[in-house]
């Protein structure tokens, strides 16, 4: 059986992997971006100077010869679902598959923008779009970013690594403000203006000047400031990368429509990562989530149902986690943090001096099961807050036992004491310590 | 996306950007500390500054102030956190010219050192007086021991003050992490204290030169006969220095790897780990991490280990013939001891199969067959009354070239001089004896590992990447395993530069049998979707 796979990111790579692991079949993944699979989230630190691009490559260059992983770098123009056959744009002589699985990944939103595409106008998803942010930003003296999500904190951050000045315009009253609760989201504004960008909230772009010769001059915000500038960032969202096929008989949404087994509308075709949409998400979740771990679920989970048509497995990615970094200030989540807490939830937050530090714990307000984590500044263990979470343990249990999920390095400072007289103060409950944070009691706990 | 625009991608490495170009604090740190290398080098040709006591002073504050301002000139801009802008397009931590002439500089003083020492104007001929750059150290040597200075003092000096000032530049870069923090206070603490400054106090005292910190095998001449006779000859002190000495090889090494792993040595005691990690830290990655990069260093440390075992075989074999002067100290408790234990830790290596199940089925052949080979020529040598070992006595061939190929050539010469070229950890990794050993101990009996978080790993490459060890440290993060490996020396800087806070160095006793198994399921099986890895 031949299985083709476009894409090789993360969702992509990850299905070959699990094949190849489980059966002889002939694999080959296609891709016009890159010759080999890298991680997309270590763009920034190419371009930061941190890494190369061959240290984000996680296998080394034979490994795909060693695995039979077949590896073509091309970009497939058409696909005819009813002969299942494949067109490149190249002169490569079409090809043939039994199963196919869309990886396809995204594109940077861009909404009709004048002047949008002007030479020095660019997001951050490719290989190629970091080679034009590279290109222009030589000799750059100012980079204007539109769009406050976690693209465009990086791509400050990239521009801030190589001292060009960068005004940040976020729609938003604070930035990521629709994800992140208000203590939190005032932390990145703070992390953000300490260093020293010049971070515009509520402020939308309204048009992008040419500077005469084709490219990126300035740009007005809809107040009608003008920024000069000689590069623009568009980083306001991605959406699925499905252009080409949208004249298919694949169904299409915003993404790819999948069922539960990641099978799309035509048979032995399959979409996941984040080109898929799930026709029925799971309780609380998005149809499409474009990041990076339930990319790499739906590669080990297509790779499993492709193997088994019988007994096809559900897509369940189980309770939410995520994480990023703000400049310095690394976040992790583990479960439910709505920004807006509902009436049956109540959330307990703890800050340190700093402020750029803080630990959220969020439970129901009737039973005390506990509900989500939001740390900042501050690891925590993912098997713990699950744990916790997937049992709903009481939000007292889980603060006298806090040190367990403690993943800071060793001999970092302790916060649990003070989270601890935060719940005191807030309901005069009074929480002993039952815990410590040696690696034993974690073992211990999970053995239980 | 155009295929054509993608095909030169493979090597996209912006070269150099303009904005990476030196400020002028950082060229200001530069020159400042490059005028301490001139001084050096004058030293060497004979012209001296006013007066040695001088001369000796501006290259310490030269040194120390070119450091401390190129560090503050990097390190400054912004709030404490991870500081690794820029570093592969610099041309000194990128391989370019400048890391090339600093490895030639370095490697050229290396051999001088260990082999010219009197064109670094170490005291010959008559009046035996030092001139030159020794002679800048005649003040210090004097002031600490009453005597002058040899080029070891001078070599000495230098290392010290290398660790002390790049560990200023290090505590500064990493003044947001406490284990970064304590580590390096320590590992300066035990270079100033116990490596230079107490073995100096005990020549002023005409006893015998001892760093407490330093053991076998890494110190490869403890067990040379002179160095026990000198020992047993120094009184209590020298008993003393002698017991320790064992008791550190075969106790408290031992049990400190077992509690901690061997970063209790490697990373926050040990003289070479200290200059690794300080003055070599701007280097660290660029540590080799492919796998067959990773089976050299099998092999390689490995051997060294063997040629050090056998060294000291031979060496304390015509020690036990010539000194024998009661039961313990007989050749015959000698040779019996090494039998029995040999052969214990043979049956031990095929019996716990669980333990030693990762061990290559080659590796345990070879070591059984390079054991039982030592054994039998012990033995029939003892029971034949051969007085020496030939070829491993103290005279011989192979004591010779381990002190010329591993104790000069690999641990000065390419250990510290290719620091720009192969990284900072090029003698720990391929050749350090001691870290073979704590490392098979690492492997197999301690409660270190370094542990992933759940399912949180993006793949991005940093840990590896920052790995002075060259371990893969992604390659295991990915999968949500458990990292032990034999080599890694719990630096932490895995842990550190981890953008998604997935790492983390701990000690546990209660999987301490399937620490390295993969416990964390995957995403999919066969009977049930589970959540995590």
């Amino acid at each position: 059986m031949r299985i083709v796979i476009i894409g090789n990111g993360i969702s992509g790579i990850t299905a070959a992997r699990h094949l190849r692991k489980s059966s002889d079949h002939d694999i080959t993944v296609i891709s016009s971006e890159s010759k080999f699979f890298y991680s997309r989230t270590a763009l920034m630190y190419i371009y930061m100077g941190h890494m190369t691009l061959k240290n984000t490559q996680p296998y080394e260059a034979d490994f795909w010869e060693k695995n039979r992983i077949k590896l073509i770098q091309d970009h497939v123009s058409e696909v005819d679902f009813s002969s299942k056959a494949l067109s490149f744009a190249s002169d490569r002589p079409a090809m043939n598959y039994d199963k196919l699985v869309l990886a396809l990944g995204s594109a940077s939103n861009k909404f009709g923008w004048p002047g949008q595409d002007l030479n020095g106008v660019g997001g951050l998803y490719s290989l190629q779009d970091l080679e034009t942010m590279d290109k222009y930003s030589n000799k750059l003296e100012r980079a204007v970013i539109v769009g406050g999500g976690l693209i465009g904190i990086e791509m400050a951050e990239m521009f801030h690594s190589r001292n060009i000045s960068v005004s940040f315009l976020v729609r938003e009253k604070s930035y990521w403000d629709h994800v992140l609760p208000q203590e939190e989201s005032e932390m990145v504004n703070n992390e953000i203006l300490d260093h020293n960008i010049d971070l515009r909230l509520e402020t939308e772009l309204d048009k992008i000047e040419d500077n005469g010769q084709g490219a990126v001059g300035s740009i007005t915000t809809k107040e009608g400031q003008k920024i000069h500038c000689g590069f623009v960032g568009l980083t306001a969202g991605v959406h699925p990368n499905v252009g080409f096929l949208k004249e298919s008989q694949l169904e299409i949404e915003k993404g790819i429509l999948v069922d539960k087994t990641l099978l799309t509308n035509i048979q032995d075709v399959y979409a996941i990562g984040d080109c898929a949409q799930q026709r029925h998400p799971n309780d609380g979740r998005r149809g499409i989530e474009a990041i990076w771990y339930t990319g790499r679920m739906m590669g080990e989970l297509v790779a499993h149902n492709i193997l088994n048509p019988v007994n096809p497995l559900d897509y369940n990615p189980g309770i939410w986690f995520n994480s990023a970094k703000f400049f310095n200030i690394e976040y992790q989540v583990y479960g439910n943090v709505p920004v807006d807490l509902p009436d049956h939830m109540q959330s307990l937050f703890w800050q340190d001096d700093s402020g750029k530090k803080s630990v959220r714990i969020n439970f129901n307000q009737k039973d005390k099961s506990v509900l989500g984590f939001n740390l900042m500044g501050i690891r925590f263990r993912h098997q713990i807050c699950e744990r916790w979470i997937h049992h709903g343990t009481s939000v007292e249990e889980v603060l006298s036992h806090l040190e367990l999920a403690a993943f800071d390095p060793e001999l970092y400072k302790s916060y649990e004491e003070s989270l601890r007289a935060k719940y005191q103060k807030l309901t005069g409950q009074r929480i002993s310590q039952k815990s410590d944070r040696r690696l034993n009691r974690v073992l211990e706990f999970f053995k239980n | 996306m155009s295929t054509t625009s993608s095909q030169g991608m493979e090597s996209m490495a912006p070269s150099n950007p303009q904005q990476f170009k030196l400020s002028g604090l950082q060229k200001l740190g530069l020159a400042v500390g490059a005028f301490s290398i001139l001084l050096i080098l004058t030293g060497v040709s004979g012209h001296i500054l006013l007066s040695p006591n001088i001369h000796f002073w501006f290259i310490l504050g030269s040194a120390s102030l070119g450091v401390l301002i190129y560090a503050y000139a990097v390190y400054s801009d912004s709030d404490p956190g991870i500081k690794n802008n820029g570093v592969w397009f610099y041309q000194l931590t990128n391989r370019g010219a400048a890391a090339w002439v600093l490895g030639i500089v370095l490697t050229g003083f290396y051999v001088l050192l260990y082999w010219y020492p009197e064109t670094l104007g170490l005291g010959t001929g008559q009046t035996g007086e030092n001139t030159g750059l020794v002679a800048v150290f005649d003040p210090l040597s004097q002031a600490l021991k009453g005597k002058p200075a040899s080029q070891w003092f001078v070599y000495g000096t230098l290392y010290t003050l290398a660790i002390l000032i790049f560990g200023g530049k290090f505590l500064y870069k990493y003044r947001h992490n406490k284990y970064q923090i304590w580590r390096t206070i320590s590992v300066m603490f035990f270079q100033l204290a116990f490596a230079f400054l107490l073995p100096e106090f005990l020549l002023a005292m005409d006893l015998p030169y001892n760093d407490f910190k330093n053991m076998w095998p890494l110190n490869y001449y403890f067990f040379d006969g002179w160095n026990i006779k000198q020992m047993m000859s120094s009184g209590t002190l020298g008993i003393c220095m002698l017991v320790w000495g064992v008791a550190m090889i075969f106790i408290v090494s031992p049990m400190l790897t077992y509690f901690y792993g061997k970063r209790w040595y490697c990373s926050w005691v040990c003289g070479c780990g200290g200059l690794a990690e300080t003055a070599g830290d701007p280097f660290r990655h660029l540590s080799d991490k492919s796998i067959q990069a990773w089976k050299i260093e099998r092999w390689l440390v490995h051997g060294v280990l063997v040629f050090v075992v056998v060294m000291t075989l031979g060496v304390l074999y015509s020690f036990f013939t010539n000194e024998a002067t009661n039961i313990l100290l007989s050749r015959n408790f000698f040779v019996i001891f090494v039998s029995i234990s040999g052969t214990t830790l043979l049956m031990w290596m095929w019996l716990d199969s669980y333990r030693f199940r990762e061990l290559d089925q080659k590796a345990k052949w070879l070591s059984t067959g390079i054991g039982v080979f030592l054994m039998v020529v012990l033995l029939v040598s003892h029971f034949s009354g051969f007085n020496t070992l030939y070829v491993a006595d103290i005279s011989g061939p192979l004591r010779k070239w381990y002190g010329f190929l591993i104790g000069a050539a690999f641990s000065g010469v390419v250990g510290v001089g290719f620091y720009p070229l192969l990284g900072n950890r090029v003698w720990c990794r391929f050749g350090c004896p001691m870290a073979a050993i704590l490392g098979i101990q690492q492997k197999f009996f301690s409660r270190f590992r370094i542990t992933t978080n759940g399912g949180q790993c993006i793949s991005c490459g940093n840990c590896s990447t920052y790995c002075e060890m060259g371990i893969d440290v992604r390659a295991y993060a990915q999968k949500g395993q458990n990292i032990v490996r034999a080599s890694c020396v719990g630096c932490g800087i895995c842990a550190a530069v981890c953008p998604r806070g997935v790492l983390k160095l701990e000690n546990g006793s209660l999987d301490i049998s399937e620490k390295t198994d993969q416990k964390h399921i995957q995403f999919v099986r066969e009977d049930e979707v589970r959540v995590l890895h």
